[in-house]
């Protein structure tokens, strides 16, 4: 043991791994120092999950050397990494809703004698725990009551309790509010002065420059670089990242904007039985010919209730008058809305939008088959034609097009999605949150097939969390706040700051 | 290049079809081992094994559809003994003749299956508990209209004695062997309905969205999949089977019994999941059940004809559930 790799807190190198003779990383290295946050950056299907897997114990069969706190590990299991003080913070939480905090925290390492749990010890330390991450909340609440935030918190919290030293984020914030986010990033900085390494998963680039200490970059399974922040300015890191340079990042062509292709009025969504305010209240908007319509708003502003609701999710729950082309429409179920023209990207795609263990040719089709299928008799050779043709425009990377969805990266798995919808010839395309968990390089070209379509007289309307994002892509920008519209810009007036006090329910004099 | 040919190639080794297979060879080649002096090699061995499978692999078939839909239809048995009675009925106590019997029958079996499916898709109940609630339903209305008696060829006259009718043209062809004695005719009927099933999930669109409805509900429902109306249809598909079951099951019998079919949804769902069709929806087919169906048959009929006692065929044949469940599910590792 060398002096110098006694201070990392963390050194893997030579890493290689391979499934069934595809090798997925090839000669990785990673490191990380106590009290740092060390983004670990790169496209889908560069390595990084795998990279992690490897050090939580989940991947066994690797070659290479990972040491911990100076001491070479073999972990065999996902219990060893957690002992030697590696936790991983998934994407999807593996909370359980219908138990309560406490028994979360513990869940698995209960403090017990014999048979009988100590409830009590357990419920003082959880509580420690929390109060320790600034939450305030009663461990004896159920988990299923809190936002995913304050649940991913609580994740936290959890390996805390545990005496975690390296912590692994793999996209905290995908699914957290702009508070929220804010509140993670104050417990990193905790973390940081308690002498935890973070390694950070992330595809949005302000995050990346607000936290990182340290950036390193795989891309195909190969080690690209490592660089402190500072001195890896962004196009750089893009450049790392996708490996050739990527002149504009957000390509918003001239817009040829036409007549009014959705007119949407008072649209109303009812709330649920657990809060029973409605989730849309009276909003009114129009969307032009080739026109991307903006809407912003946090979670829980109604934004993505308001697509779902005209696209007939909510079935006839949802009320209000609709024209698309200046005729009358009448909300009653998609099955209906897509044969009038309208098409919904979810902001889901595992949930919602994909059939994940169908192949790319079914899910492709599955929106549009009765053309596929006169007379109810599939015509197989006319699918794969036209799935050939429009994942070629596409450009969807497969094996074939009878790959199934879920081997797909995430940046492919939305493109098939994007060819569904694009195969029922929409009008509106209503696109719910479409970069989410998606490589860098995919999501330059979901900005250009966003501009064909424009161009093509598609009219869109664009929900996205990404600030930058909504802000060049969007002509019109409407904000949401509690269901209702707080706020509308034009793309020239709309500055992230005017939209974020907006969206907050500030009112301002201007 | 080669790597990923050999990839394919691992994969098509251990597809699901191949591991149902597997299973289904083994039983096979234990026959041909203990061929109880060679009366594993007399083809009349095969085709009374056909022959005592094909009533439970039309209850599979229709099984097989719901089960791909992430369903489950506990009233199959039941449905059986329903259209068994009514069969009867129909043919020996009213002499109604036999298309009209057997049309009569068929709606039985439709309805059941369709109310079950409205049940479930229209009011969102659970399909476990819904065609729970229609089995034991459609058991109470078999012995209504049966009167709890088994409806057979000796028909109680006015004065209460009885009195034999000759036994309806229609149940001695349906339990007749054809082809030079060489096939009875519900294995026929039992092939037939495998073959319409296989054209609904492979050929035609309502398969897919069975498919796809399996899968992920809300993704279909979401691309415009009429999900209700494909569940009804499935669900009284299912029903239709079960009716077509129930009309072989009383020809057989030369009876409609109340009782026909009792516990028979278990075997029916045995028979799916040895071919590897997924409980848990969206995976699967019907060459499977196929699979499933002739695996349980001849494990069956080699314990039988080696004189194993029922005691003894019922254990091994638990213990084969278990197996091929595991040969399904080593595939992911």
């Amino acid at each position: 043991m060398t002096a110098s790799s006694s201070s990392f807190l963390l050194k893997m190198k030579n890493i290689h791994k391979s499934f069934s003779g595809v090798e997925v990383l090839n000669d990785v290295r990673f490191d990380l120092y106590p009290g740092e946050v060390h983004i670990l950056a790169g496209e889908n299907g560069a390595g990084k999950s795998t990279l992690i897997k490897i050090l939580g114990g989940v991947y066994t069969d690797h070659l290479g050397s990972v040491e911990v706190n100076g001491r070479e590990v073999n972990f065999k299991s996902v219990q060893q990494a957690f002992e030697a003080g590696i936790s991983i913070i998934h994407q999807e939480l593996s909370l359980i809703g219908e138990l309560n905090v406490a028994e979360n925290i513990f869940l698995g390492k209960e403090k017990s004698s014999y048979l009988w749990l100590k409830k009590s010890q357990m419920l003082d330390y959880s509580e420690q725990f929390l109060s320790k991450l600034g939450l305030d909340i009663n461990p004896k609440d159920k988990m299923q009551d809190f936002s995913i935030g304050i649940q991913q918190v609580i994740e936290i919290g959890k390996a805390l309790a545990f005496n975690a030293k390296i912590i692994v984020m793999d996209e905290p914030t995908s699914a957290l509010t702009e508070p929220e986010v804010e509140k993670l990033f104050a417990i990193i900085e905790q973390l940081k002065q308690d002498n935890c390494g973070i390694i950070y998963i992330t595809h949005k680039m302000e995050e990346i420059y607000r936290i990182a200490d340290r950036i390193t970059v795989l891309r195909d399974g190969k080690y690209i670089g490592t660089e402190t922040a500072g001195k890896l300015p962004s196009e750089k890191l893009i450049q790392w990242m996708v490996g050739r340079e990527l002149n504009q990042q957000f390509p918003r062509h001239i817009r040829s904007i036409g007549d009014v292709r959705l007119e949407a009025k008072n649209i109303f969504v009812p709330g649920t039985a657990s809060s029973p305010a409605p989730r849309v209240d009276g909003v009114s908007f129009q969307v032009r010919a080739g026109q991307i319509l903006g809407i912003a708003g946090l979670e829980g502003s109604g934004n993505s209730d308001l697509l779902n609701g005209i696209f007939g999710s909510f079935g006839s729950g949802a009320k209000g008058a609709i024209k698309i082309d200046g005729i009358e429409f009448k909300i009653d179920n998609p099955d209906k809305s897509i044969k009038r023209g309208l098409a919904l990207l979810t902001n889901d795609r595992k949930k919602n939008g994909l059939v994940m263990n169908m192949n790319i040719v079914e899910n492709v089709t599955l929106a549009s088959l009765s053309g596929f299928s006169p007379g109810y008799w599939l015509r197989p050779k006319s699918e794969r034609t036209n799935v050939a043709v429009t994942t070629r425009t596409l450009e969807l990377k497969a094996e074939s097009i009878f790959q199934c969805v879920d081997s797909l990266s995430g940046g492919n798995q939305q493109k098939v999605v994007m060819a569904k919808w694009m195969q029922t010839n929409p009008k509106i395309f209503l696109l719910d949150e479409p970069t989410r968990g998606v490589d860098i390089g995919a999501k330059h070209e979901i900005y250009e097939l966003m501009n064909k379509w424009t161009q093509e007289g598609i009219a869109i309307i664009l929900i996205t969390s990404e600030m930058p994002e909504l802000l060049a892509m969007s002509d019109r920008i409407l904000v949401m706040h509690r269901g209702r519209i707080a706020a509308e810009f034009t793309s020239e007036q709309a500055s992230q700051e005017k939209i974020l006090s907006a969206a907050l329910g500030e009112r301002k004099t201007a | 290049m080669s790597k990923l040919m050999a990839n394919k190639k691992y994969s098509l080794l251990f597809s699901p079809t191949i591991r149902a297979l597997g299973a289904l060879i083994i039983v096979f080649l234990i026959g041909l081992i203990f061929n109880a002096d060679g009366a594993f090699y007399k083809w009349g061995t095969h085709r009374d094994m056909l022959r005592a499978v094909s009533v439970f692999g039309l209850l599979a078939c229709g099984m097989t559809l719901v089960i791909i839909t992430g369903g489950i239809d506990l009233s199959v048995g039941s449905i059986l003994g329903l259209t068994a009675v009514s069969f009867s009925l129909f043919c020996i106590h009213w002499s109604r003749p036999f298309y009209i019997a057997i049309i009569g029958c068929l709606l039985i079996g439709l309805v059941c299956g369709a109310l079950s499916g409205f049940i479930i898709s229209r009011f969102n109940i659970q399909p476990f508990i819904a065609t729970l609630a229609m089995m034991v339903f459609a058991r109470g209305l078999a012995k209504w209209v049966s009167g709890g008696q088994k409806i057979s060829t000796a028909v109680q006259q006015a004065d209460g004695t009885y009195e034999y009718v000759p036994v309806p043209d229609v149940f001695n062809f349906i339990n007749s062997k054809i082809l030079w004695n060489n096939i009875s005719v519900v294995t026929i009927i039992f092939l037939l309905c495998l073959l319409i099933c296989a054209v609904l999930l492979i050929k035609l669109r309502p398969g897919r969205y069975i498919y796809a409805i399996g899968g992920n509900e809300e993704a279909a429902r979401l691309s415009g999949v009429p999900v209700k109306r494909i569940k009804v249809l499935t669900y009284a598909l299912s029903g239709l089977f079960c009716a077509v079951a129930g009309i072989c099951q009383a020809c057989q019998e030369l009876q409609g019994d109340p009782e026909a079919g009792f516990t028979y949804e278990l075997s029916a769902i045995a028979m799916v999941v040895i071919g590897g069709t997924s409980l848990r929806g969206g995976r699967g087919g019907i060459w499977l059940t196929l699979v499933g169906v002739l695996t349980i048959g001849y494990l069956e009929k080699i314990l039988s004809i080696n004189a194993v006692g029922e005691d003894k065929r019922l254990m091994l044949t638990g213990a084969i559930i278990i197996a091929a469940v595991l040969l399904q599910k080593t595939r992911k590792s």
